[in-house]
């Protein structure tokens, strides 16, 4: 019985589901947070806002990957579903 | 009164732009769903969302634009069997006239993909595929623009740049200044022009990766990988005293942790290539994975309102998949940088 449960694909798929959303979750905390800080560091030293800006934007492409990671992750788990 | 007329033509100025630029990224996506409906429109009944995104994602052996006699591109086979020898041919040889994969001269192919020998013998498949002739593209049109950019560069010495010299100009310096000087210090001329052909590529390879019915070349990870190995072989072969120094005998470590260091940074050599190859591969497929299954959310629901609102959606993604585009080209420069920096510097006393 409990055997028949965890070879049920669905679980699978529902598992990846819930994986992709994990990892939506992680991705949004980090980089709401390099959001908050770059916003911070921008008013408080207007004329770095440049500079500021475009290491934000490297590091949450690198956030965004470790998503990414997740993601496919998840995609590959229920295409095989 | 005059500030005021030339604020509001500046302004008709701006939103004509925006308008213009808004049609063309839409068009170009209708274009893009316009061309998927007419993949899978006959089998519309049956259509299986993740067989049709893994097929766009991969490799082939030939190029798909749209259904019907002159739609497709077959590309040419070059199989090397222990067996037969070299063997050129069209991969329009394994199918037949209703696309369904058949046997030819001994050779079958498997997934669309591999390429066997009906015999067990070893074959070495050297195909031109979509992949490789995407490469050969855009080399191409690198050679194309960087002879020209070069060639203003001698013509407009001293002068202002003019032409495609004036849009990469500015890029090759941004690049120098900002990423490769600080990253690898006052000899990093002799890295330069690698790392510029790295940017470069990546960013030509990811931007034509994005235009409808063009391929994941950049999204390979075969592709990815001789990129990473390209600066893992630069990295330990420029590696000075200093690099060695580091990895076997780490300055300040008490005796006792030595080995389990040593064991890290060796493991650390190589972890460095393997986090290049899998941080680009994975960006521009999954990126390709996203929008593709924005796509397909409307052939699932077979409906106008969803295929709309899908639409408006993967608009909105290719626009932030430019700007992976661009941002994944340069940490990928930007990691080589700081991994060559690190191998070559100069030994400094503090």
């Amino acid at each position: 019985m409990l055997f028949s449960m965890l070879l049920d694909m669905s679980f699978a798929i529902m598992g990846a589901g819930i994986g992709a959303g994990l990892a939506a979750i992680g991705a949004g905390i980090g980089i709401g947070k390099i959001g908050a800080s770059a916003m911070e560091g921008i008013a408080r030293q207007p004329e770095a806002a440049g500079k500021i800006q475009g290491a934000m934007l490297v590091i949450a492409a690198l956030i965004e990957v470790a998503a990414l990671f997740g993601l496919v992750i998840c995609l590959l788990i229920s295409f095989k579903g | 009164m005059a500030v005021r007329i030339m604020i509001d033509e500046k302004k008709i100025k701006t939103s004509k732009l925006l308008i213009t630029s808004l049609l063309t990224l839409v068009l170009l996506c209708t274009n893009f769903t316009s061309a998927f409906a007419q993949d899978h429109g006959e089998e519309a009944e049956e259509f299986k969302p993740s067989e049709t995104i893994v097929h766009h994602v991969l490799d082939d052996h030939i190029w798909h634009f749209f259904d019907g006699h002159y739609g497709t591109l077959y590309l040419p086979i070059i199989a090397y069997s222990s067996e037969k020898g070299l063997d050129v041919f069209s991969s329009s040889n394994f199918y037949d006239d209703h696309h369904n994969l058949v046997e030819y001269n001994g050779y079958s192919l498997e997934h669309g993909l591999s390429i066997t020998d009906n015999h067990d013998a070893s074959v070495l498949d050297l195909s031109i595929t979509k992949n490789v002739l995407t490469l050969l593209i855009v080399s191409f049109i690198m050679i194309l623009v960087f002879t020209s950019v070069a060639k203003g560069y001698k013509k407009n010495k001293g002068k202002a740049p003019k032409g495609v010299q004036a849009v990469f100009e500015p890029i090759i310096v941004y690049l120098r200044d900002e990423v490769i000087k600080p990253n690898i210090g006052d000899h990093y001329e002799k890295f330069f022009p690698y790392l510029l052909t790295l940017f470069f590529f990546i960013l030509f390879g990811n931007i034509f990766g994005l235009i409808p019915g063009a391929s994941n070349m950049t999204g390979n990870i075969a592709v990815t990988l001789v990129l990473a190995l390209f600066t893992f072989f630069i990295t330990n072969v420029k590696g000075n005293k200093g690099y060695w120094g580091h990895i076997f005998n780490p300055p300040g470590v008490p005796l006792w942790l030595k080995p389990l260091i040593v064991i890290i940074e060796i493991i650390g050599i190589f972890t460095k290539p393997i986090s290049l190859t899998v941080r680009l591969f994975v960006a521009i497929t999954a990126g390709h994975i996203v929008m593709l299954s924005l796509i397909s959310l409307t052939f699932i629901f077979g409906s106008y309102a969803v295929g709309g609102a899908s639409s408006l959606i993967v608009l909105f993604i290719s626009l932030i998949e430019i700007l992976v585009a661009l941002i994944q080209a340069y940490v990928f420069t930007m990691f080589s940088a700081l991994y060559i920096g690190l191998a070559t510097a100069k030994a400094e006393h503090h």
